[in-house]
């Protein structure tokens, strides 16, 4: 028994150090927020094993890693702020006050400052790590969501739910310089890995804008089409791109599937069963496997992308909401 | 629509005009990427908001009392809010909304009044009004670059026999909200159905719609029953819950109150224990404060803080007729032709591509053969959405939302705009 124990033991750390050895830079998780009940759930990236859940402030959402991953900065809408989570201790070392509801953010490239989009009222606050004060409300349309700074720190882009636009903020002047017309209901964005296209998920309209990003035209709309789902519960939301521009995951929210985009062909080429509503979207870094939230049956499903199908499920809280992979 | 020199008037450049002129017609012909979105002179376009003085869903021991799927207000802030809200739609076409309210103290001024106001260059009325009002506003507003919205009036008359092109309906009809209740209690298996309804017109076709609903999806409704308010023992029948609900056997009692003021004490005063749905209890309603869900939380959050109430479904349509032009203006600035003017907006609004959010979850548009707008509806307790119809599991071939009221081969209209079946 005891001689059993000891094998098992020596097994797993042995394997334990194999894990630190493969993954030298990356802490190894997966993190989800549950907006229903105030937690980030971390999980062992390898196994999907439940490491533990970090109470944060009320309703954390949208989650970013700071370039180095030692920081997990995460939005609390009812509590307006921002936590910011210490990878190495997986405890919220600091909460920076944003301003009302924010909902989604990003950060500058040079990590000097965070913009949010403030959900209720309607505005973008600027915030200063560096000084550690907000610096500049910017005026954009009601119900803002996704936020994207350029790597050339020049723009800012910002949606608005409200006003069906994406918004051109100059990082300069802090003014917006473009109000550029998209669907119905406009949520996040990516921009292509050459930067020349901006992707936006229209919730309400079902489709996705592509946008040129030189000159804010429209190239292209990308729609979506499920045998046995009907075209009104299609509303894509998260989005994410493999780094060499080949391919597109899209969540389509209460159609309860993620669509796969072959981008050179231009078209859809698989729809894959998830779970409830899905909303947030992740790659691991060798881009094998797809993690997504299914905010209405509270889990987290995986998907092996050679094979576009759900490997795992596993519980992920109240109201799961967006994922990040650090593995 | 847009001035050069009257953007340097205003920022003071009486004496040296010319060469304000030079210097922004230089600025606007650099590079864009520096200039602010905002400094175009914008044209005002107004919203007429048409009332009526006397009408009794505002009296004010009314309005307080909050009965389930009545107003709690006038509509003007709901308005407001939309308009606010569509500012950048509205810059998009050099634009800017506002919103005239006028009140009339019989339903006959209307047609004068609606035709001043054309002549006056209003192209968006927004009648909240009663079904004879909306019939006598719109009579005067047919024709030519005017769209009137139907803000309050339930009638289904309205969108069969008395419908018109430029009529839209934002507001769902009696039989929608039926429909709804319908499919919720077929789908709880409540089929046996108490009805105590009034004699009030209102309530009459209100029971019309009852009985056309419980046919469509299989109630059975056991009883009708006329009820009066009142308190006279000679007519303990009529006006004694107790008395009206001993007898029978029943699954569920549905209030019809198109004033709610009987319906409010039936819950809990019933003799069997059952649930109270129709004017309270369990109530069809098109919006609710308490739904969570498609960014109505952020809605309500915006009206309670302009309004320092919560928002109801009358509400909605209001704030909802000044999205419905603010997107389909949206729509036209995307593409070569946007003229602006209500005709070619009532041409965008019916093409099939038309979309509009409502923060109720489906993308919403109009039915091309009444002008109604297709929409969800609630099932709502006091401070609770339970749930929303359509129900899960009635399908409709076509369009879901389509399950809800007077489908295109039922309707006694037939206008055919824009869109194919």
């Amino acid at each position: 028994m005891n001689v059993l124990v000891k094998a098992f033991n020596s097994i797993a750390l042995v394997s334990l150090l194999l894990a630190v050895q493969q993954s030298q830079a990356n802490s190894g998780y997966v993190f989800v927020s549950s907006e229903k009940d105030d937690r980030v759930t971390v999980f062992e990236a390898s196994s999907m094993d439940k490491v533990t859940a970090i109470n944060t402030s009320e309703r954390p959402r949208a989650m970013k890693l700071s370039n180095d991953g030692a920081l997990l900065y995460v939005a609390c809408g009812d509590a307006d702020v921002i936590d910011v989570i210490d990878v190495a201790s997986l405890t919220v070392q600091q909460s920076i006050e944003i301003g009302e509801d924010p909902d989604r953010f990003d950060l500058s490239p040079d990590e000097k400052f965070l913009y949010a989009s403030n959900e209720d009222d309607g505005l973008v606050t600027v915030y200063s790590l560096e000084e550690g004060r907000k610096v500049a409300e910017i005026e954009v349309g009601e119900e803002p969501e996704g936020v994207l700074v350029t790597p050339d720190n020049r723009l800012v882009y910002v949606t608005s739910e409200v006003a069906n636009m994406v918004h051109v903020i100059d990082v300069q002047s802090r003014e917006l310089v473009e109000n550029i017309v998209v669907g119905n209901r406009p949520r996040r964005m990516l921009l292509t890995p050459d930067q020349k296209q901006l992707w936006v998920s229209n919730e309400v309209g079902g489709t996705i804008s592509i946008l040129d990003t030189s000159s804010y035209q429209s190239v292209a709309e990308l729609s979506f089409s499920l045998r046995g789902v009907r075209p009104e519960s299609i509303s894509p939301v998260g989005m994410v791109m493999t780094k060499d521009g080949q391919r597109a995951y899209i969540t389509l929210g209460g159609a309860n599937h993620v669509a796969v985009v072959d981008i050179p062909a231009n078209k859809v080429i698989d729809y894959i069963l998830v779970g409830k509503r899905a909303w947030g979207i992740a790659l691991n870094q060798d881009e094998s496997r797809l993690y997504v939230t299914n905010g209405k049956s509270d889990d987290l499903a995986v998907i092996d992308t050679e094979r576009l199908k759900v490997i795992r499920s596993v519980p992920a809280g109240r109201v799961p909401h967006d994922v990040v992979v650090d593995d | 629509m847009f001035s050069v020199t009257a953007i340097c008037k205003q920022i003071g450049f009486n004496s040296s005009r010319l060469r304000c002129v030079a210097t922004l017609l230089a600025l606007l012909l650099s590079s864009s990427v520096c200039s602010s979105v905002w400094a175009v002179e914008l044209q005002s376009v107004s919203f007429a908001l048409i009332e009526y003085a006397d009408d009794p869903r505002y009296r004010t021991e009314v309005t307080d009392a909050r009965y389930q799927a009545q107003p709690w207000g006038r509509l003007d802030t709901a308005v407001e809010l939309a308009i606010q809200e569509s500012r950048f739609a509205a810059q998009k076409n050099g634009i800017r909304f506002t919103l005239t309210r006028h009140e009339v103290e019989e339903l006959s001024e209307l047609p004068a009044l609606i035709q001043r106001l054309q002549a006056e260059g209003t192209q968006f009325f927004l009648l909240d009004l009663p079904a004879e009002g909306v019939r006598l506003a719109a009579g005067a507003g047919q024709g030519r670059n005017t769209i009137l919205f139907n803000l309050s009036a339930l009638d289904n008359t309205l969108r069969d026999q008395s419908c018109q092109p430029n009529l839209l309906h934002v507001v769902p009809s009696r039989r929608m909200l039926t429909d709804a209740m319908a499919q919720y209690l077929i789908s709880k298996k409540w089929k046996e159905v108490l009805v105590l309804h009034s004699e009030a017109e209102a309530d009459l076709r209100y029971l019309e719609s009852l009985q056309g609903s419980a046919k469509k999806f299989g109630l059975d409704l056991v009883t009708l029953k006329p009820y009066t308010l009142g308190s006279d023992p000679r007519q303990r029948y009529q006006n004694n819950i107790s008395l009206l609900t001993a007898k029978d056997d029943y699954d569920v009692v549905y209030v019809v109150d198109s004033t709610g003021e009987f319906a409010v004490d039936v819950p809990y005063a019933i003799v069997k224990p059952r649930p109270v749905v129709g004017a309270s209890g369990l109530v069809a309603d098109w919006w609710h404060w308490a739904w969570e869900r498609n960014g109505a939380p952020q809605v309500n959050k915006r009206f309670k803080k302009k309004a320092k109430r919560q928002m109801t479904g009358y509400d909605w349509s209001a704030w909802l007729a000044v999205k419905v032009i603010a997107q389909a203006m949206l729509d036209q600035s995307a593409t070569d032709h946007h003229s602006g003017s209500a005709d070619s907006l009532l041409d965008t609004l019916h093409s099939e591509a038309f979309k509009l959010d409502g923060a109720k979850g489906y993308p919403l548009n109009f039915r091309p053969w009444n002008n109604q707008l297709r929409q969800p509806v609630f099932l709502t307790s006091l401070n609770r959405v339970i749930g929303r119809a359509p129900i899960d599991g009635f399908l409709h071939p076509l369009n879901n939302l389509d399950i809800l009221g007077s489908d295109r081969d039922k309707s006694r209209c037939q206008l055919n705009l824009g869109a194919k079946p």
